[in-house]
């Protein structure tokens, strides 16, 4: 899929388990606030603790944005079962985790990259999260901890996982797909993605296969990726281990591996041998989620836009592809952007502007003078410079792009001044225009960049470059 | 390995089960809960007897779906009760013994 190969000869396959914090106000099973990282505890109810007796009741807004997630995605939203996932850590006091397993909400849907690849979705389901352990003693290392603390305002925080079929083949296709993916959950309001928070966090499959081979190599599952740097650190690093196992002689081990972020390595966790043997069954405390089409037609009809189709939308009124629209829908300046073409602003002047002069934010601008102020520029009333000032202007204080011109003292600048300009500066340096008028063509364009640059000097960077070269042309004709 | 007497569950199996539950048994306790539980799953496979192809799995006896709340804060304030009644507690926190590996 990808046009570099990461390593030659090989082919590295990438599949993706994404955990997403869902934004509702209370826990998934229970009434208790969803939110925690400040002070411990405080978040908990007997549903949360996991105590003898109490009883889950499912959150009808978890489940509402699980279907967003579902329709975002193009899954097939479908009856579901909540299951037990059985094992004991003590951040998880029931111990178990109620999870979806065979019946999970989401089926198979895909993602499309601003590039128009599809990325396959295998599934998005429900399940609660655990809380949270600090190990004491042995500098926070876990093998050598003294003892554990745990908070649980985490502990029952409702999550999707979103899990991806094993579609991507370097380290940059996994990167673009999370980004999407973060990108969709923000836009339908179903998660803030943050993965340095751990609101968003990302396991990752990989295996690698010799080029033009189809079968599926051993796939080890890394985990503790904490941002997209990590990601494609993590990738290449696994990946060139695998190979390297393998052109050694010696065979990859199915493992789940652990990344460290300080030396650069993935190390074992456990082998297959010891994968944990979860004995998943249905939770008894729980009725099956069948939402109605009512339902899911009413949960459509309220989305938003998509980032796909954000980008599909700015590229019709650009006249562009909608690839080359990614940047400008990232940074939300997609509105903007097409309000300002829509009054007659050239594109390719906007998405230039966006791509280039905006990477700190809009401020103030708007649509009508961004497109006033490049109609300036397209008009030759301001230079791409000036431009750039009078842009930088309507960012911190809004108002009119004329008004702010003059108050530069950007006049557009009168042609035969400039020719008057030209003419000076040619009897001035009579070998420069010589070397400019019978030069080659390597010649010619250093000193047309002498004499631009003599007459930018002279007028402060207010000339516009473009009418100073057509001048020296001209007068070079008549030479 | 199934034991002659029942081809359902070996004593490793139940072995391997007691284990993931964490229960330390005795030679003596394998082999009794062996065979109590081997006639638990003979006991259920009396349903092997009728057909049920046509009858989907059920995930619960109820015939209930959407058994839903509304996403609506309640105030259980059960913090202090649940700190007090904790073996040990260090800065609101339960304090536990250290934990061997991470978590699967």
């Amino acid at each position: 899929m990808s046009d570099q190969a990461l390593i030659p000869g090989w082919e590295v396959v990438i599949g993706l388990e994404v955990h997403a914090e869902l934004a509702t106000v209370t826990k998934m099973f229970s009434s208790a606030l969803n939110r925690f990282g400040g002070e411990p505890n405080t978040n908990i109810d007997p549903v949360s603790l996991g105590l003898p007796g109490s009883l889950p009741v499912l959150n009808e807004k978890a489940v509402e944005l699980a279907i967003r997630v579902g329709l975002a995605l193009e899954c097939v939203i479908q009856p579901s079962v909540f299951s037990r996932k059985n094992y004991f850590y003590p951040d998880m006091p029931k111990d178990f985790q109620i999870s979806q397993y065979d019946l999970p909400i989401n089926g198979v849907g895909s993602l499309e990259l601003p590039d128009g690849r599809r990325i396959g979705i295998e599934r998005a389901h429900l399940e609660e999260d655990t809380g949270k352990s600090t190990h004491v003693g042995g500098g926070g290392r876990i093998h050598e901890a003294g003892h554990s603390l745990i908070d649980y305002n985490r502990s029952g925080v409702p999550l999707i996982e979103i899990v991806s079929a094993p579609d991507m083949r370097c380290a940059e296709d996994a990167r673009a797909y999370v980004s999407e993916l973060r990108a969709i959950l923000v836009a339908i309001g179903a998660s803030d993605g943050k993965m340095e928070e751990g609101s968003m966090r990302v396991d990752c499959n990989i295996s690698v296969r010799r080029e033009g081979t189809a079968g599926l190599g051993t796939r080890c599952e890394v985990k503790n990726i904490n941002s997209l740097r990590s990601l494609g650190r993590a990738i290449e690093y696994e990946a060139r281990r695998q190979v390297d196992l393998i052109e050694s002689g010696d065979k990859v081990e199915q493992q789940t591996r652990h990344w460290n972020e300080d030396d650069g390595r993935t190390h074992k966790l456990r082998s297959k041998e010891e994968a944990y043997d979860y004995r998943y069954f249905p939770e008894p405390d729980l009725v099956p989620v069948e939402p109605s089409d009512e339902w899911i037609a009413e949960i459509r009809a309220a989305l938003p836009m998509l980032p796909r189709e954000r980008r599909r939308r700015l590229a019709d009124a650009a006249g562009v592809e909608p690839s080359d629209t990614a940047l400008t829908v990232e940074r939300g300046m997609d509105d903007l952007a097409v309000d300002t073409i829509a009054a007659g602003a050239d594109a390719a002047r906007v998405l230039v502007h966006i791509a280039n002069n905006l990477a700190d934010g809009v401020g103030e601008l708007t649509a009508a003078p961004f497109a006033a102020l490049v109609a300036m520029e397209t008009g030759g009333d301001l230079t791409a410079a000036q431009a750039r000032s009078v842009l930088a202007d309507l960012v911190a204080s809004g108002g009119d792009p004329a008004t702010h011109a003059s108050t530069h003292g950007f006049e557009a600048m009168d042609t035969s001044e400039l020719e008057a300009l030209v003419d000076r500066f040619i009897a001035e340096h009579p070998d420069d225009w010589a070397g400019f008028v019978g030069g080659d063509d390597k010649e010619r364009k250093k000193k047309a960049g002498f004499f631009v640059g003599q007459v930018m000097k002279a007028t402060r960077g207010q000339a516009d470059g473009r009418i100073v070269n057509e001048l020296l042309a001209r007068r070079s004709a008549e030479a | 390995m199934t034991s002659p007497e029942n081809p359902r569950l070996s004593r490793e199996d139940v072995a391997h089960v007691a284990d993931l539950a964490r229960l330390a048994l005795t030679d003596d306790e394998l082999d009794a809960f062996t065979g109590q539980l081997a006639d638990v799953l003979d006991h259920a496979a009396d349903l092997d007897a009728l057909d049920l192809d046509d009858v989907p799995p059920m995930a619960n006896p109820f015939p209930l779906v959407n058994v839903l709340r509304a996403d609506e804060p309640g105030n259980d304030d059960v913090r202090a009760e649940v700190l007090a009644a904790a073996p040990s507690v260090e800065d609101g926190r339960f304090r536990v013994p250290p934990v061997l590996g991470e978590a699967p």
